[in-house]
């Protein structure tokens, strides 16, 4: 606890530099996912065998990546930019087949009533298809943002600061506190992020909420 | 004025799903397609909005092909009702209604004030707007199909089996509910069923079918009842039914209606 108050200007810092590593790689994989996935549900041909390759992606180990990232963008190693990258892909990886799977769950039945009404088929996607697929699609970015959270720490390894700094240098130094109060504190990051997406999703979704809500039973007759 | 001209559709590796089918049904007035499963009935009323592209032959509304249309404003300028009422579970019952107007660029505000009207119209409460389809009944959900369909104000409205997953009940009533809708507002209807009685009392013409979209009979009810063409039609509209084939008998001086099997079903007004 000495040690915490002694640093705590330190570990605010680190706890900013994790946001901003982990925040940003979060809304990138949702971004490139999300088409993906429903390019994926929509041509399974075209789409099986991306869904295959961009899971596959997440078995490539880390520190290989991170080695390969700024080789192949030409940016420093030791950059922001190479994390959010290397965590990107890794979302990616984590959230095309949940994408895929949410685009999956939504009622053909309704789909179809939607063009027959007349809805364009840009109206379809960002009016019925991705509204009903975001209660599944919501269940997927919290994964992605909890295992995002946690993955940032290895930045601390190629010099990346983070909160995994306080884990490399209190290993090294040998202060056990030091150690304690990096993986709390990205702990209590991962909980806030998933618990904002479950607020967002709220939000979002206020349907889901009453659609297993029971008739009154004088309601029936009407 | 709907024509249909020689439409047939054909699916790969089925027999033809409609073959060669040749129909016109007049402005302001409700036609019914009536056939069993497998008659083509519902693909002959998608060809109407181009959920369905015919094989060959082709659909007119109004003279216009429906090909030379755009489907999406094509769409909008037809209602549709469809049997599981086809709403959007994440929009509220007022949203629901004004879909089609908001599409096309209506306010959302003067579009949900025309929505809450057309609720009351179709015989719900106006406070059922801010609910979600999902907390409606079968029956409400049906009504709030039918005020979709006319929010737009269409010229037509295309009615795919709308009450057939109601219960009787409140079938006879949504029934009764679209004979007053439509003596108000006259719109031109083709109506699915396979139900010969919703036939009979929604249809000013009632065309029955046969598999493949082929025509058995058209005609009003009473000629259809009254001369059936031949055995498939005279079994489909159970026209040698007992409850079909009434007598008239004497009670206490008052004549009773009563049918093949001796059970009373009226009195005739004198």
């Amino acid at each position: 606890m000495t040690w915490l108050t002694l640093n705590w200007p330190q570990v605010l810092e680190l706890t900013r530099d994790h946001l901003l590593l982990s925040a940003p790689a979060i809304l990138l994989s949702v971004l490139i996912a999300v088409p993906i996935g429903r390019l994926a549900q929509q041509r399974p041909r075209l789409g099986g065998p991306l869904l295959g390759a961009a899971s596959l992606l997440y078995a490539i180990p880390a520190l290989p990546l991170l080695i390969i990232i700024p080789v192949i963008f030409g940016i420093p190693l030791r950059s922001p930019a190479t994390m959010i990258i290397a965590l990107t892909v890794y979302g990616v990886a984590l959230l095309v087949r949940t994408a895929a799977d949410a685009f999956g769950s939504v009622d053909p039945r309704v789909r179809e009533a939607a063009v027959a009404v007349g809805h364009s088929p840009r109206s379809v996607f960002w009016r019925v298809d991705l509204p009903l697929a975001l209660p599944v699609l919501l269940a997927g970015i919290r994964v992605v943002a909890v295992s995002t959270v946690s993955l940032v720490t290895i930045g601390a390894l190629i010099g990346v600061p983070s909160l995994g700094t306080l884990l490399t240098d209190g290993f090294q130094r040998g202060i056990p506190a030091e150690v304690a109060t990096g993986v709390i504190a990205t702990m209590a990051l991962a909980l806030l992020f998933d618990g904002l997406l479950i607020a967002i999703g709220r939000l979002l979704t206020p349907w889901a909420a009453t659609s297993h809500e029971r008739l009154l039973p004088q309601e029936k007759a009407v | 004025m709907i024509e249909f001209e020689t439409v047939s559709k054909t699916y790969p590796g089925h027999p033809a799903a409609v073959a060669d089918f040749s129909l016109v049904v007049p402005s302001h007035s409700t036609v019914v397609l009536v056939g069993s499963s497998g008659s083509g009935k519902s693909t002959l009323l998608r060809t109407v909005n181009r959920m369905v592209e015919p094989t060959s032959g082709r659909v007119l509304i109004d003279g216009e092909d429906v090909r030379e249309r755009d489907p999406v404003a094509l769409r909008r300028s037809i209602g549709y009702v469809l049997q599981h009422g086809g709403l959007l579970p994440h929009r509220s019952v007022i949203d629901n209604i004004a879909t089609v107007p908001v599409l096309n660029g209506v306010p959302k505000r003067q579009a949900r004030t025309a929505a809450t009207e057309l609720l009351e119209r179709v015989g719900l409460d106006p406070k059922v707007g801010r609910r979600y389809p999902g907390q409606l009944s079968g029956g409400q959900q049906q009504r709030v199909g039918v005020a979709r369909a006319l929010a737009a104000d269409p010229n037509i409205l295309l009615m795919d089996e709308p009450f057939g997953a109601v219960d009787p009940i409140m079938r006879r009533e949504l029934q009764e509910e679209l004979l007053r809708l439509q003596s108000e507002l006259h719109k031109t209807i083709v109506f699915v069923t396979h139900d010969i009685d919703e036939a009979f009392l929604l249809g000013d013409e009632v065309v029955v079918l046969r598999e493949g979209g082929v025509i058995a009979q058209r005609g009003t009810p009473a000629e259809i009842l009254g001369a059936p063409a031949d055995d498939f039609v005279r079994d489909f509209v159970g026209a040698d039914r007992a409850e079909r084939e009434l007598h008239t008998t004497e009670v206490d001086g008052r004549t009773i209606a009563v049918d093949a099997a001796g059970r009373p079903v009226g009195v005739l007004a004198s």
